[in-house]
């Protein structure tokens, strides 16, 4: 469940995590506290309640430490998000192509094809163009996703250390076949990349996909 | 509570009060807020059931990776019915328009609501609005297949039905609207003297600041949904991408009323927590200038977050930033609530009967709700698992785990009042108990299927989500069971049931003062009002008749 597939999907489990983390303390705090009070104050052992109508420090203290808590949320989960946000300038452009039911990414060179294939450790910038409906681009792996939308180029980047190869879902609703709009991102080594991206160009927009299969097997 | 005489014995009550019109005839053309309640809650209690055989077959469904039971065609327009009757039909009508009808001209001492005609108008319109929700399922073409969001280009060029459902959300929004104001104006001008605004009970304060959310949030969607038939007939495009329109801006109207309204849901449903665990743990609630002031302040705050629904559209920084932070913002009167609520057991005298036990398992459940909520809320996590499971996860912990047992709690609590009759005790102790393991069964696997990558609205999904699937579909049948235990319980009780005595609770609200059923008019006399709601210092609990 947590990979370490990217240097977002660190960021982003340690910010799950950690807000876990303070709900779990939370609600752990709240269980506890019930169940003791339904034991302690039952009828039985405590016929005769005491009436207490509030009280402004303790409501002070249970609305000022959420707040803190909140803020420091907000602010992990904002730090991340600008991570996600600035596309380094050497990025690699794919355009990725949505329709019902499938996902098309086209290189610099023109080569099409139905695999996103990316060199390991190197930024990837994708312009993201639907020609239907929404949908959206889902690398659960990555902790990334952006919704395409026809008229409107998004733009989503990332980078893995990992040579492997990791799913590609739709995550917004598109129809009949949505859950099939599954492909991969195919990650390998540089140089491997570049032998295929050179072999693909010449061979045009072929999915090339026993060739990419003997090189996941070989890693 | 009051120093008025409650009503003599006398005057019938409302079952037997004379109408103008004969058999059912006297009951979907009367006036009476406390008819038109119980019409409110048969309707709601038949969509929802509606609703949970789609979400059983959904969940049998997803027992097997690919196809089960039906096609996926099928599969899509059960997760839409599923949605619109559950969100339109169930839970956004089920706490104002049942209990607020039947309990809010009762509980601040009025004869009626201050426009009854209309009252009975927003019935109507929601009786039309759902019929026609369920005559397009068979309407040729086919149900609808767009999730309950409509989202448009889909909703502009699938083939289904369509027009049908928008519509059918554009009338029921009218009924929504016309409650509202009813009971805005109704809180206003018609409280008993000695009904100040710091004595009225914490439900009456929660729908209070409800009915502003339905008023001046619904609109908003119907119009929206009438500008997508409008594109369908006529090809405007206003949101077509095809005609120049703009498929964000629909999301940005659809939200900006869908969000209110899931404060619609659980603002009321908060107010009957509120109510019913004081009377629990006879004591006087916890902080409830701070509970009745944090209803407001959600439904103020609750109204400019909406875009959290759209983190992955490509917002600018600053939509990002400011959608962000308010929603961290709106989480804070609700925790404290949540707070208030548990400290309300403090030192108290706890009777768990089974409408506190339901109101238990709400505080929980809504918890585990606003703390996924939290982890939602975190701009980096929510990229991550919006469009996933764990979004189903989260809102189905706060609209069924929150508004869901709170009803049910609810039903239970009131249904003495409503129909003169005890319920039977130890099978709605089961039920509960069923309902509530059941419930986490089913809903909890969802939240680790989301971060696990499941994306929602997936007819087909990948083998390694095969087993929390499998234990979330186990889980829906030990809820169901639960279910089918707390209805036929109902049932059963309308006849079998103890009979009913005026306060059997013990609760220091005014309309336990009244008779069990009330009478017609509620009020022989309109009583002052001079202890607060939750004060049982001269209550007497009439306990031996509900031993």
């Amino acid at each position: 469940m947590f990979s370490g597939s990217s240097p977002f999907s660190d960021y982003v489990d340690a910010t799950f995590l950690t807000i876990v983390g303070i709900s779990l303390l939370v609600f752990l705090g709240l269980l506890i506290a019930m169940v003791y009070f339904i034991i302690h104050y039952s009828r039985k052992k405590n016929p005769h309640p005491t009436d207490i109508e509030g009280n402004i420090p303790l409501e002070l203290t249970w609305t000022i430490i959420p707040l803190i808590l909140f803020m420091g949320m907000f602010y992990i989960g904002w730090r991340g998000y600008l991570l996600e946000q600035i596309v380094p300038d050497n990025a690699f452009p794919i355009k990725v192509t949505a329709q019902m039911w499938k996902w098309t990414f086209e290189y610099p060179n023109g080569v099409r094809v139905d695999t996103l294939y990316v060199p390991v450790n190197a930024p990837i910038k994708c312009t993201l163009h639907s020609l239907d409906v929404n949908h959206s681009f889902f690398i659960p792996s990555f902790r990334i996703k952006k919704d395409v939308i026809p008229n409107r180029e998004n733009v989503m980047w990332f980078k893995t250390p990992r040579v492997a190869s990791f799913d590609i879902a739709c995550a917004e609703y598109c129809g009949l076949e949505h859950s099939y709009m599954y492909t991969k991102v195919v990650a390998m080594d540089t140089t491997t990349f570049e032998h295929w991206y050179k072999d693909v160009s010449t061979k045009q927009s072929k999915p090339y996909q026993s060739f990419v299969n003997n090189v996941i097997q070989s890693n | 509570m009051t120093t008025a005489a409650t009503v003599a014995d006398t005057v019938p009550d409302f079952y037997h009060e004379k109408t103008r019109f004969k058999g059912i005839f006297g009951w979907i053309f009367s006036t009476d807020h406390k008819r038109i309640g119980l019409l409110y809650l048969f309707a709601v209690i038949t969509f929802f059931l509606v609703g949970m055989i789609l979400g059983v077959l959904m969940r049998l469904e997803m027992l097997t990776p690919e196809n089960t039971i039906v096609t996926p065609q099928t599969y899509n327009t059960f997760f839409t019915l599923h949605g619109i009757i559950m969100i339109f039909l169930v839970v956004i009508p089920a706490f104002p328009a049942v209990f607020g009808n039947f309990l809010l001209p009762l509980m601040i001492g009025a004869k009626d609501v201050f426009f009854p005609r209309l009252n009975l108008l927003s019935w109507w319109l929601f009786i039309a609005g759902g019929t026609l929700a369920l005559v397009s399922i068979f309407l040729p073409g086919g149900a609808a297949d767009t999730g309950w969001t409509f989202y448009v280009p889909y909703s502009i060029r699938s083939n289904t039905n369509i027009i049908p459902a928008l519509m059918a959300a554009f009338i029921l929004g009218f009924s929504s609207i016309l409650t509202g104001l009813n009971f805005i104006t109704t809180i206003h001008r018609m409280r008993a003297p000695g009904m100040t605004w710091f004595k009225m009970p914490l439900f009456v304060w929660s729908l209070y600041s409800t009915a502003w959310v339905q008023i001046l949030a619904t609109p908003i969607i119907g119009i929206t949904l009438l500008l997508v038939v409008i594109e369908r007939l006529f090809g405007v495009g206003i949101f077509d991408p095809t005609l120049g329109g703009d498929p964000v801006l629909y999301q940005h109207l659809f939200w900006m009323y869908s969000h209110p309204a899931v404060y619609i849901i659980i603002l009321p449903a908060m107010g009957v927590v509120s109510d019913i665990i004081p009377v629990f743990a006879r004591r006087t609630i916890f902080g409830y200038k701070f509970i009745a002031y944090s209803s407001i302040a959600i439904a103020a705050v609750g109204s400019l977050v909406w875009a959290h629904h759209m983190f992955t559209v490509g917002m600018s920084n600053t939509g990002m930033f400011i959608f962000s932070l308010l929603t961290f913002i709106v989480a804070i009167p609700s925790a404290i609530k949540v707070f208030n609520w548990v400290a309300t057991l403090y030192k108290g005298s706890i009777q768990l009967e089974v409408p506190l036990l339901f109101m238990l398992a709400f505080i929980m459940q809504f918890s585990i709700g606003g703390l996924t909520g939290l982890m939602l809320g975190a701009l980096s996590v929510n990229i991550h698992v919006t469009d996933t499971y764990f979004v189903v996860g989260h809102f189905h912990y706060v609209m069924f785990g929150g508004t869901g047992f709170a009803l049910f709690g609810a039903l239970y609590y009131w249904f003495p009042k409503m129909f003169g009759r005890m319920y039977i005790k130890r099978p709605a102790f089961i039920g509960w108990l069923l309902m509530t393991v059941g419930f986490n069964i089913l809903y909890f696997p969802m939240l680790i299927l989301g971060y696990m990558g499941m994306p929602r609205r997936y007819y087909h999904y990948l083998p390694q989500f095969e087993t929390l699937h499998r234990i979330a579909t186990v889980g829906s049948w030990i809820m169901v069971i639960g279910i089918i235990i707390l209805i036929v319980n109902l049932i059963v009780s309308l006849k079998k049931g103890k009979k009913a005595p005026a306060n059997p609770w013990g609760a220091a609200t005014l309309e336990w003062t009244v008779s069990s059923p009330p009478p017609t008019e509620n009020f022989h006399e309109i009583p002052v009002v001079t202890t607060g709601p939750y004060d049982y210092s001269n209550i007497t609990q009439s306990v031996e008749e509900t031993r």
